[in-house]
């Protein structure tokens, strides 16, 4: 049994404009010790799927089923006295903006303790002891002095790490991380990045990290689901996925990113278009109107996520109604730096095209 | 060498009592792509603003075309305004919300009255949205309407309206989704090479500035710590700053793995 075990989730939300389906059935698992990315653009439901998980969509026009078991334990109906317990202890969380986050007329240090004391009975002077050693143990050098900080006197870089102190200071055994780094410069999201690898290590815990950023994804996760539109259209092993992938879509923010470790070369292939309204989307494979492959018949048929390969590995796993042995042969003219209708061509799917949208 | 396009000597400026700039010499030649990059807070949107005369320098000089700018007075200063342009981060924030898009970028050619027929004026608006890829039709739109991508190039069009000699871009896709971000940048691209622009990119991402650069000036506490072109600075960074900024860029790749 997986750690954390989600099985068809989908979060839908009524408002004025109609219902926005924000998580469309999405199912993973990590298990003890792993770690997962969530990679997708904006509106792709990754930070929803996040935010569910903890129980914090809730809300009265809040729509939510399917299941999330967590150590065996289901935490979608779970009533938020025990899901309390959960937040914070066996499961620690870090966002994006920790300004946002943490009290700004609180200490660091008074946080820290109030986070321990939440969920386990120490005393006050233990707490502030064990505060102490977090800080230490993520990097803030005269840790017991910075114990009396208040938020704004720390940069951003040191309030992520006290974030990421008070997400562990229980030893949560998953740790879900939302753009931990994004917005930091890229040496302090370096130091993180490390950081987190340190603490994956030294408390042996799972890891699910959302991020729109490929590259950091691939610095700490085993494995990596892409999500567009609500749904995990391809997901994988790291190393798979980026340098087999199967989707479209993947293919397409592949193509989308400067590289820095290969010769500055050729224009960057772009996905057409953007991503699709939560609340209008698209018939079919949601991706179809931005496919260069897309057919007539994938407006109408949405496609299943299933194995890549049905004979090998069953981690590679892909919602792409093209044939197998054209998605390769697309990837391979793809990888060398062709464009899609040269792509089209070598394939032998000249005519693909045709029922484009 | 002929005389750069721009040329700026010890620029410095001191904001609220801090040294932001301090002491920074660079040049563009024309029809090249420099990028000045830095972690945040290193004084690279303040030297764009120092090189476009958006902010007057604390010291130093600036040079345009073989004339020294510093100095002179607004009235002096308009045929180098209207030769240049800068495109921001935020497209919301600089589009004014309550404007239709047609007004917005028509808003440099209504100020000089360029060309001075209102009909022509607007089939020019139309061009330009066009050539940045925005239907023409939508110019009565409001910017409220426009994804941040189509409001990036909404910026873009009135920044081109004029056709500028030099284009200042500051972080123009840092708040962009990866797959819009590459649309931006290869449009950049194009308009640079279609209109003979020469492209100032502020950015801190390094891949980025690769990808669109032939020189590249690191910024770190308001000095210039390294220049170079691209490729040598990209392959054989001198300064240790560069190196610390471009080991710290997350790889396309799983950490330890060789690229495949």
């Amino acid at each position: 049994m997986a750690l954390l075990e989600v099985r068809d989730l989908a979060v839908g939300f009524d408002t004025e404009d109609g219902r926005v389906r924000a998580v469309d059935g999405v199912s993973f698992d990590v298990d003890q010790g792993g770690a997962l990315g969530i990679v997708g653009e904006s509106g792709s439901g990754k930070s929803v799927t996040a935010l569910t998980l903890l129980g914090l969509t809730r809300a009265r026009n809040a729509d939510i089923t399917g299941s999330v078991a967590f150590a065996g334990r289901e935490l979608l109906g779970a009533p938020e006295r025990e899901l309390r317990q959960v937040r914070g202890g066996e499961i620690g969380i870090v966002f994006q903006d920790p300004l946002s986050s943490l009290h700004p007329l609180k200490t660091v240090g008074a946080q820290l303790v109030e986070a321990h004391r939440a969920h386990r009975d120490v005393s006050r002077a233990a707490a502030r002891e064990r505060a102490a050693e977090l800080l230490d143990l993520v990097g803030i050098r005269d840790a017991r002095r910075r114990l009396d900080s208040y938020p704004h006197e720390l940069s951003g870089g040191m309030r992520q790490r006290v974030m990421i102190a008070m997400a562990v200071i229980n030893e949560p055994r998953l740790l879900i991380a939302d753009e931990p780094t994004t917005a930091l410069d890229v040496t302090v999201q370096a130091a993180l990045l490390d950081l987190l690898r340190r603490l994956r290590r030294e408390l042996g815990m799972a890891l699910l990290l959302v991020s729109h950023d490929l590259a950091v994804v691939a610095q700490l996760c085993d494995e990596i689901a892409v999500m567009y539109a609500g749904r995990i259209v391809e997901r994988g092993p790291t190393a798979t996925l980026l340098e087999e992938p199967e989707h479209p879509y993947t293919w397409g923010l592949l193509g989308s990113i400067p590289r820095l470790d290969r010769p500055r070369a050729r224009r960057l292939q772009p996905i057409p278009g953007r991503p699709p309204s939560a609340i209008d989307r698209p018939s079919g494979c949601a991706f179809h109107p931005r496919c260069p492959y897309a057919r007539d018949e994938h407006r109408r048929r949405g496609p299943p996520l299933v194995p890549a390969d049905p004979e090998a590995d069953q981690g590679h796993q892909v919602a792409c109604l093209l044939g197998r042995s054209a998605r390769r042969a697309l990837w391979a003219a793809l990888r060398d730096g062709g464009d899609p209708e040269e792509a089209m061509r070598r394939a032998g799917l000249a005519d693909a095209g045709e029922g484009r949208a | 060498m002929s005389e750069p396009l721009l040329s700026a000597r010890n620029l410095a400026v001191e904001l609220g009592g801090r040294r932001v700039v301090d002491g920074v010499d660079l040049y563009i030649r024309e029809g090249e792509t420099l990028g000045i990059v830095g972690e945040s807070g290193c004084g690279k949107t303040t030297t764009a603003r120092l090189l476009l005369r958006l902010l007057d320098p604390t010291a130093g000089a600036i040079r345009w075309r073989g004339r020294e700018l510093v100095g002179l007075k607004r009235k002096e200063l308009a045929p180098f305004r209207r030769e240049t342009a800068m495109v921001f981060q935020d497209p919301y924030a600089s589009l004014n919300p309550r404007k239709t898009v047609g007004a917005i970028i028509g808003a440099p050619l209504s100020i000089h009255a360029d060309p001075p027929d209102r009909a022509a004026r607007r089939r020019r608006v139309q061009e330009l949205m066009e050539m940045v890829g925005l239907n023409p039709e939508h110019h009565n739109r409001m910017p409220h309407e426009f994804s941040g991508g189509e409001r990036q190039r909404i910026g873009l069009a009135r920044a081109i309206a004029l056709r500028p000699r030099l284009l200042v871009a500051d972080e123009p896709v840092s708040a962009l989704d990866v797959s819009i971000q590459a649309q931006i940048l290869n449009l950049l691209d194009d308009l640079r090479r279609e209109l003979g622009l020469t492209l100032v990119l502020i950015a801190h991402d390094l891949a980025v500035v690769r990808h669109l650069c032939d020189r590249v000036a690191v910024m770190q506490e308001g000095r210039i710590v390294e220049a170079a072109d691209a490729d040598t600075l990209f392959t054989t960074p001198r300064h240790p700053h560069t190196r610390a900024l471009l080991d710290a860029v997350p790889r396309l790749q799983r950490a330890g793995a060789q690229a495949g």
